[in-house]
């Protein structure tokens, strides 16, 4: 009745929940954290009190993201022994210093001055204050930075040679750590990450606009999320194609599988729509551009794209999950950019902020990044097999020797584990988002220094806050 | 590629670094796992927000030596890494889910109101005393030795399950309830600091008594152990230890009887560093204790070339800025949680 509960797939579907469930933490705070140093600065800049309150909002939710990160992080770096030991000490000496790395750059830096970000506001200077949420911001991206090159050496690995023993051994550290899949890898996350935390802080912003609530708050929220939107969504539109040549030139087998192609082809068709079939080697209910795969891939109508034929049955990656989690992410990019060119075009009419069906738009976007994210993530991982290193270790090859049973019992643990704590999780954090910033005395008046009587914004929620 | 190994004995640096490393995540996790343990057991509910307050800004802190160790352990020695994840996979896992229920708990705590509240004060104490338990029960495993078959565990997945890893794991537990409790007098005032001083007796005792039993059982266990501590020459070099842990103990509890704020604290660290020698002097030079030596589990030494390089630089910084972490947040814990931010 279950076929697939073999040991490999256990170990997989756990570390995959594992993992993903990570993912979606750093995906928002690697954002959060450079999105709150810009906002920490324009507060140091202009000393309006706004920033400061939009800030101090922010940084509640960043701190119960960043506490789920740590801790689903931790089980990481123990996963790679308790379930993956033989790929621990085949791949050690290569990935192992990577890690580290990422340890000694990275996490120190980001667990020791969150406590001053958190805590420290009577204890530090307001600049060394802004001084460790650059830090942590700062952190977050030498994170990305490590961990995104090892997971590329796995894609792409290179500046290593196999021992007799079976044993990986690095022969070049730059060729290992910027190897072919890096950049492209690394630019392409830290966009999405951007854009993740551009599309939360845009969404929240939009809700309180739509609802009438914190109107200024909301304008600084919404305004920068749609910079960001209007400019950087099309950008990864870019990186992502150039990740996908690299795909192209390195993992051909994987580019079939997102492009849904069993044959080869010459002038090969963009797929929209199909119902890949692993077994019968083929796809049911097409629906296809002709050529379009062809032109982006090798820029020619006629270029050649290798089909999943061109492989053996054992070298290939299961292609529905591939083939449909490249068209969730696609899909969800194209959605941001029409958000950018709609908020583009709504700013100069000047209506960006008073425009109901926008905002409404911009809140049910909320989520659009974390599900880009880890879809994203699902094309490159699944679309790796049957490797755990591309070409020279095979998955089934690098389990521990533990039972499928204690993978089993555990996987069950992480998801009712996560379950539990991701629904406390998310209620405390709408609850901190219900609660909207908090206001000071200061705060009467408006931004340009003028007294407004508290009746206005009572006001101006039953009205939508349209004219405020 | 460089190497540093036609010089230094890379292996045995590395096994000095893990060594440091793991020592330090005990001492800065185990006091923080250990107000986790004594939580409950707080006259109000202000002294545990105190006490909350105390270790709120240094835990993810405190946390990321455990990952440095795990990561490190990968890096250095990836051979007994990839044969004692294995051979600790249910500790470990359930190790892992009680640091994910007691660190939540430090944001959700404060952000709950009412009956709610309760539910992330037990969650905080029970992940700290499950992760405390399953870290004494790996260690007792560790000394005791695992099954090896080549390059991989061979055990099956309950091996750790005995009374004297069982002995390991609740004598954890009062050595970390100790260092919570010394450092709660360090960090707090009045009934709540007059409250640690009394848990700082009691677990003192339990700590002293649990130390006798674990010296004496270990030598029983194993006759190389038996060998290295009771044969002369080295029955009089390894005296200090036995020596220094009675006279820390003597000054410890007189300190917590004269009213002493700091010392107690650093003390019971004392006292925990001299366990710790003792265990490493026990296990020397295993990894895997009696099948993997720190020299056959290396990995290679460009690997372990690269990583020293770093560490040699990034590891001084990292201390420097803890403990300037520390530094700002010196003085005693304020019980109100919205102090928080």
């Amino acid at each position: 009745m279950f076929p697939h509960l073999d040991p490999v797939f256990l170990a997989r579907a756990q570390f995959a929940f594992t993992v993903a469930y990570h993912i979606t933490f750093p995906a928002f705070t690697i954002g959060l954290a450079s999105w709150l140093a810009v906002v920490e600065w324009l507060w140091l800049k202009t000393g309006n009190p706004l920033y400061e309150q939009v800030y101090r909002m922010w940084v509640k939710i960043f701190a119960v993201t960043f506490g789920m990160g740590v801790v689903t992080g931790v089980v990481l770096s123990y996963q790679f022994g308790t379930n993956w030991s033989v790929f621990a000490d085949k791949v050690g000496n290569v990935l192992g210093p990577l890690l580290g790395f990422e340890v000694l750059t990275a996490f120190f830096l980001e667990a020791s001055f969150l406590g001053i970000m958190l805590f420290g506001w009577n204890r530090v200077s307001r600049k060394m204050h802004f001084t460790a949420t650059m830090i942590v911001a700062t952190g977050t991206l030498i994170s990305a930075f490590w961990i995104l090159s090892a997971n590329s050496w796995m894609q792409t690995p290179a500046g290593f040679r196999q021992g007799a023993n079976g044993l990986l051994y690095p022969t070049n550290w730059i060729e290992l750590i910027f190897n072919p899949s890096f950049p492209y890898r690394f630019i392409h996350m830290v966009t999405g990450a951007y854009l993740t935390t551009a599309f939360v802080v845009g969404g929240i912003g939009g809700f309180y606009l739509w609802r009438g609530l914190h109107i200024n708050h909301a304008r600084i929220m919404l305004g920068m999320a749609m910079i960001m939107a209007i400019f950087v969504a099309p950008m990864q539109l870019l990186f992502g194609d150039m990740h996908g040549l690299n795909t192209f030139k390195y993992q051909p087998a994987k580019v079939a599988a997102m492009e849904g192609l069993w044959e080869t082809e010459q002038g090969a068709a963009l797929r929209l729509f199909a119902l890949p079939d692993q077994t019968n080697e083929r796809n049911t209910l097409e629906i296809a551009i002709p050529k379009l795969s062809s032109l982006i891939l090798t820029h020619d109508f006629n270029g050649e794209v290798k089909g999943l034929k061109s492989w053996a049955k054992t070298d290939r990656p299961p292609v529905f999950v591939v083939f449909w989690a490249f068209r969730i992410m696609v899909g969800l990019g194209m959605l941001m950019i029409a958000t950018g060119l709609a908020g583009l075009m709504l700013y100069l009419k000047k209506q960006l902020f008073s425009t109901r069906w926008f905002h409404m738009w911009c809140t049910a976007m909320t989520p659009a990044g974390f599900v880009a994210v880890v879809s994203g993530w699902f094309v490159t991982e699944v679309g790796r097999q049957p490797f755990a290193v591309f070409n020279v270790l095979r998955t089934s090859e690098t389990l521990s020797p533990v039972p499928g049973s204690s993978v089993a019992v555990s996987l069950g643990a992480f998801v009712i584990t996560y379950g539990l704590v991701f629904t406390a999780g998310a209620y405390y954090i709408l609850k901190l988002i219900g609660k909207g910033p908090e206001t000071t005395e200061d705060d009467v008046y408006g931004s340009h220094g003028v007294k407004q009587p508290p009746l206005v914004t009572d006001l101006a929620s039953q009205t939508g806050g349209r004219d405020v | 590629m460089f190497s540093f190994e036609s010089f230094l004995d890379l292996p045995l640096l590395w096994y000095g670094l893990i060594i440091t490393v793991i020592f330090l995540y005990v001492l800065l996790d185990g006091f923080d796992l250990g107000i986790g343990i004594l939580f409950p057991f707080a006259p109000t509910d202000a002294c545990r927000n105190r006490m909350m307050n105390s270790v709120a800004p240094f835990w993810d802190g405190n946390e990321t030596w455990l990952v440095l160790g795990g990561g490190g352990l990968f890096a250095a020695f990836p051979l007994a890494y990839a044969i004692l994840m294995p051979a600790f996979y249910i500790p470990i896992i359930l190790m892992l889910l009680g640091l994910i229920f007691r660190g939540v708990a430090f944001e959700f705590r404060f952000k709950a109101t009412g009956k709610s509240r309760r539910i992330w004060d037990y969650s905080f104490h029970l992940g700290s005393l499950v992760a405390t338990f399953m870290q004494g029960m790996v260690l007792g495993t560790f000394v005791h030795g695992v099954a090896v078959d080549g390059r991989n565990f061979s055990g099956g997945p309950f091996d750790w399950l005995s009374a004297f890893s069982a002995m390991t794991g609740v004598a954890l537990v009062t050595g970390y309830a100790l260092l919570g409790a010394t450092w709660t007098i360090m960090k707090t005032e009045g009934d709540t600091q007059a409250w640690a001083r009394n848990c700082a007796r009691y677990m003192m005792l339990c700590v002293v008594l649990f130390m006798g039993l674990v010296s004496l059982s270990m030598p029983l266990m194993n006759e190389d152990i038996k060998n290295l501590w009771f044969t002369l020459p080295n029955f009089y070099w390894l005296q200090p230890m036995p020596i220094l842990s009675v006279i820390f103990c003597i000054m410890l509890w007189r300190d917590l009887n004269t009213g002493r704020e700091f010392r107690p604290f650093f003390l019971s660290l004392g006292l925990f560093l001299m366990n710790y020698i003792g265990i490493g002097i026990s296990t020397w030079p295993w990894l895997v204790p009696f099948k993997v030596t720190l020299w056959h589990a290396a990995a290679g030494p460009e690997s372990q070339s690269l990583l020293l390089l770093g560490t040699v630089f990034l590891l001084p910084c990292i201390l420097c800025y803890t403990g300037y972490c520390f530094w700002v947040f010196r003085g005693k814990a304020s019980h109100e949680h919205d102090a928080a931010y």
